[in-house]
């Protein structure tokens, strides 16, 4: 009864759009990501360059990989740690 | 020296075959000479939809296989001055013709018409490639649905691939009824959601299938708000600026005391 008053006076009754939306989004994330596999490879070029600058990392057992479940996507990255840099103190005391 | 354009969508029956074929008649009623060209080989639709299925004699296939001349192959349809169809192959499957044969037929077509509209076929295998290898732009159709959505999504990521920049949107069926209320999405959900710009938007309207039952585009329909739609977007497609326009007429009460003070 109240869901038909609600959709006799317009108001915001099922809201189905908000459920597709969040699919889509999700759905799309994925898609998009596999669309281009070249992505993830670029993206961990670019990570190992700014990484470096800070430690010494095994750049052969870095891994990156777009995890998901039902309601979020992240990006995972496992990175060993080889050593770090000294140049680091200088970075953070320096500026 | 006119211009190619590609009508696709990924999904299947969101539209396309109509909407090229409103396109085609609305640009002809501006004096413009079109060519329809049906890139769906195997399932040719676009000559019923435009009432031509009749009066063909030669398709695509006869003219990329040097069976006859182009202009043998073209229908001329005598409602529209200056709008003809190149029908597809109804026998044959989507490997009889080949992106470089269409890239070819594409080039003559510009040299004799203002607009060369190409209805692709669902998908995004062979007949895609085919159909989008001689194009100058794209417009991309989809509804308000979440499968025609993410279709559209992969549809755009491969024109880009094929450097077909900028893609335009047409967002067909919907309901403002339905996006007042919350249960579609809105076009600025899906425009938020593809990143490109809107080329029109068309409300579901039973005018588009009862004008389809007769053959005839529902662009010349001038009572009809999906006609309208596409008049506006026929313009927008010549580069006019035409607002877009407004869906939201309100429910039956608003309407109907509008149309007694003559608002409407």
């Amino acid at each position: 009864m109240l869901e038909f008053l609600n959709r006799v006076f317009g108001r915001e009754a099922g809201g189905s759009k908000n459920v597709a939306k969040e699919r889509l989004r999700l759905v799309l994330v994925h898609d998009r990501a596999s669309v281009s596999p070249q992505l993830l490879q670029t993206l961990k070029t670019e990570l190992i360059k700014v990484i470096e600058k800070y430690m010494d990392i095994d750049e052969d057992a870095l891994e990156i990989n777009l995890d998901s479940n039902e309601t979020q996507v992240a990006l995972v990255a496992s990175i060993p740690v080889k050593g770090m840099k000294r140049v680091t103190r200088h970075l953070a005391s320096g500026i | 020296m006119g211009e190619v354009i590609v009508v696709t969508s990924g999904k299947g029956g969101v539209g396309k075959t109509t909407t090229t074929a409103n396109l085609g008649a609305g640009l002809a009623t501006h004096g413009h000479r079109v060519v329809l060209v049906d890139a769906d080989i195997g399932l040719r639709n676009l000559d019923v939809v435009l009432g031509l299925e009749n009066r063909i004699v030669y398709d695509i296939t006869d003219v990329t296989g040097g069976h006859c001349r182009l202009r043998q192959a073209l229908i001329k349809d005598k409602r529209f001055e200056g709008l003809f169809l190149l029908p597809a192959a109804q026998t044959k499957d989507k490997t009889a013709v080949s992106p470089d044969q269409m890239k070819a037929l594409c080039e003559e077509l510009k040299q004799e018409f203002d607009y060369v509209i190409i209805d692709c076929p669902a998908g995004i295998e062979q007949g895609f490639r085919n159909a989008i290898a001689g194009a100058d732009k794209a417009i991309v159709v989809t509804t308000p649905e979440v499968a025609a959505v993410r279709d559209a999504d992969r549809i755009i990521g491969l024109l880009e691939a094929a450097e077909l920049r900028d893609p335009r949107l047409i967002i067909n069926r919907i309901r403002p009824r339905m996006v007042r209320h919350g249960d579609m999405m809105s076009i600025e959900d899906i425009i938020d959601i593809l990143a490109i710009d809107l080329l029109g938007v068309v409300p579901e309207d039973e005018m588009v299938v009862i004008s389809t039952n007769r053959g005839e585009p529902v662009v010349q329909d001038e009572r009809s708000r999906s006609g309208q739609a596409y008049r506006n977007i026929v313009r927008r497609i010549k580069g006019e600026a035409v607002p877009m326009m407004n869906l939201d007429e309100g429910g039956f009460v608003s309407r109907f005391l509008r149309r007694m003070i003559g608002l409407s």
